[in-house]
């Protein structure tokens, strides 16, 4: 097992710089180029060449790509080219409040997601089940800068209960993780419900039934036992899609974070900002993927097996 | 009195019955085996003894199955549970997939006499290791930390009848015991499955399709068509002189010694399904002896004196005893 986690570890390696270049590359395909920010209106070309060489943008692209990454092993994320300050203090800034609002809204999709898979299955073809699949089906159609303007408009405009935007205190927390916490919710649900019901059918639980266990024992003990590991790993493959599908919902609400970060970046054209911000989300859906991975064969004798 | 007699017996799927009227009995110290080709019933007898025909959505329709002196039909689910894996056990067709795979197997034993005999622990573990070593498991103390996919098939089939003596049941109903192993493991499982008759008295329900294995261990046979009885008779009788034509067709099938290669008999045709059942005799279209009542009239099931039972229009007359 802990070789196993090392080996994957390794593997990561490769992927991260094939992410880098990638990271690095993209922004250029944008049109415009920070000089356009940086200069004032009406420079000459001679001004805008010095500043271009101030930063390395006179440079061959391959060769700002191996100077950047060059710093990016040493720990150094560069310096915002329009904020002026060290992108990794920016970083480190904004990430907090990231990791804050994915990790609450990953926790919230866990646990009533797997909450409502587990009712509707064991209620399966009843009232109560197609009641939990109607909001499930409801809410997984709805966009979430969408849903985060109606509840802002309910909540926030209408009853007041919580703050319209920002991030002075945990209240101004709870919009925006239930924002996206509710997509994951009615996914993790739906793959709860379906894989419970998949491991019902199965010949061991017809086998635990003959043995004369109580019927909920069996469904909590060992049919969701082995629901859950699909979920797990979805909720993995989440721990990144969640930071990145933070972008949308921290601007609604204007919250800070790496996705407020990365789109004021965008708009600058601040390379080096963009760049970590990105570097930043792939590494966290790299990392969500493993750990996924890892809670499957922590889960499954049979992977662990397969693995040796 | 039978410990188990089951009579008349119909249950109901969504609407359609595919057991209509079937009857048994057996006792403790009995092998009953329970023919029949694939479609005919035999697994759906035994979920309906189990009391598990609701878990795929079936109920009784009709009939009786009395068990040690309880009506089992009428038997609310409670009891009926405490009656599960602790007097009735059930060994399931498929070793490879009839253990929670992600579950030490010394721990899927345990559960039983956990729950059935109140045992700690520790005193299960000590049964359930005894128990696999009485089956001739190989080193079960080692085994029973492992998981069933570090097992081979016949093992696995071993861990499953451990979890079906664990309670010390009264009756044990084996579905096709033997049919997903290795056909020199087989025999290994159903001599010991004879065996633990012997031994311990309990009352066993072999079902299969193989009349080879019904000739090996039963003491009495069972033959089901379609959801009915065709014939049933001891077993000596039934091999010496089958009165109904599919039993014929069966025992025609089992390959002998000093067999010429290719003469070996198959019964043309298959089972209906149960949405297709024909009029009259259910075996009538398959059979070579059909005249003109059989597409017509239901043969009733007849009681001879020998003890034998046969639902047959052109049944064979001569009469043997069961020796």
């Amino acid at each position: 097992m802990l070789s196993y986690a090392l080996r994957r570890l390794l593997l990561l390696v490769p992927v991260f710089f094939a992410i880098s270049a990638i990271v690095f590359l993209i922004i250029h395909l944008v049109p415009g180029d920070p000089l356009d920010s940086l200069a004032r209106i009406g420079s000459s070309p001679e001004q805008k060449q010095a500043i271009a060489a101030r930063y390395g943008l006179d440079k061959p692209l391959l060769e700002q790509y191996f100077l950047w990454l060059g710093r990016l092993l040493q720990g150094d994320l560069g310096t915002a080219i329009v904020l002026r300050r060290p992108v990794a203090d920016l970083v480190a800034q904004s990430l907090p409040y990231s990791l804050a609002l994915g990790g609450l809204a990953l926790l919230f999709s866990s646990v009533f997601g797997i909450l409502a898979g587990l009712v509707a299955a064991i209620y399966k073809e009843t009232r109560i089940d197609q009641g939990i699949m109607a909001g499930i089906l409801f809410g997984s159609t709805l966009p979430s800068f969408w849903l985060g303007l109606l509840l802002i408009l309910i909540f926030a405009v209408q009853l007041g209960w919580f703050p319209v935007s920002g991030a002075r205190n945990w209240t101004a927390l709870v919009l925006p993780v239930l924002t996206i916490g509710l997509g994951g919710t009615a996914l993790v649900a739906r793959v709860t419900r379906t894989a419970m019901l998949e491991t019902a059918q199965k010949d061991f639980v017809l086998l635990l039934h003959a043995k004369g266990l109580p019927a909920l024992r069996i469904q909590l003990r060992h049919v969701l036992r082995h629901a859950l590991m699909p979920v797990v790993t979805i909720l993995g493959l989440r721990i990144g899609w969640i930071l990145g599908g933070a972008v949308t919902v921290e601007f609604v609400f204007a919250r800070p974070g790496l996705g407020t970060l990365l789109i004021r970046g965008l708009n600058q054209h601040d390379y080096p900002v963009v760049q970590a911000c990105l570097l930043m989300l792939a590494m966290a859906v790299m990392l969500g993927t493993l750990i996924g991975d890892l809670a499957q064969a922590a889960m499954d004798p049979r992977v662990r097996s397969a693995l040796q | 009195m039978a410990l188990l007699a089951v009579r008349d017996l119909s249950i109901d799927i969504a609407g359609i019955k595919p057991l209509d009227g079937i009857g048994f009995a057996v006792d403790k110290g009995e092998i009953l085996g329970i023919v029949g080709e694939s479609g005919s019933g035999k697994s759906l007898t035994a979920l309906t003894v189990m009391g598990l025909l609701p878990l795929i959505g079936g109920r009784v329709a009709r009939g009786s199955i009395r068990f040690d002196g309880t009506e089992l039909t009428t038997l609310p689910e409670p009891d009926f549970r405490r009656l599960r894996g602790r007097r009735i056990a059930f060994i399931t067709q498929n070793p490879m997939t009839s253990l929670d795979p992600v579950m030490r197997v010394g721990a899927q034993i345990d559960q039983v006499s956990r729950l059935h005999l109140g045992l700690d622990a520790k005193a299960a573990q000590a049964r359930s290791i005894a128990l696999m070593e009485r089956l001739r498991l190989p080193s079960a103390a080692t085994v029973y930390h492992h998981y069933p996919h570090q097992l081979s098939g016949g093992m696995k089939q071993r861990i499953v009848i451990a979890m079906a003596l664990a309670a010390d049941p009264d009756l044990i109903i084996a579905d096709e015991p033997t049919t997903a192993l290795d056909v020199t493991i087989q025999a290994q499982i159903v001599q010991l499955l004879v065996e633990l008759v012997r031994d311990r008295g309990v009352a066993l329900i072999l079902i299969t399709h193989d009349m080879g294995v019904v000739a090996q261990a039963c003491d009495r046979v069972v033959v089901l068509y379609a959801g009915r009885v065709a014939e049933s008779h001891g077993v000596q009788a039934i091999f010496a002189a089958p009165r109904h034509p599919y039993t014929q067709a069966l025992i025609r099938c089992i390959p002998r010694d000093g067999m010429a290669p290719g003469s070996l008999a198959g019964i043309p045709g298959s089972v209906p399904s149960v949405a297709n059942y024909p009029a009259g005799c259910r075996f009538h279209p398959r059979c070579d002896r059909a005249g003109a009542p059989c597409a017509a009239t239901v043969p009733p099931l007849e009681h001879l004196p020998s003890g034998a039972e046969v639902a047959c229009h052109f049944a064979e007359t001569r009469e043997v005893a069961n020796a």
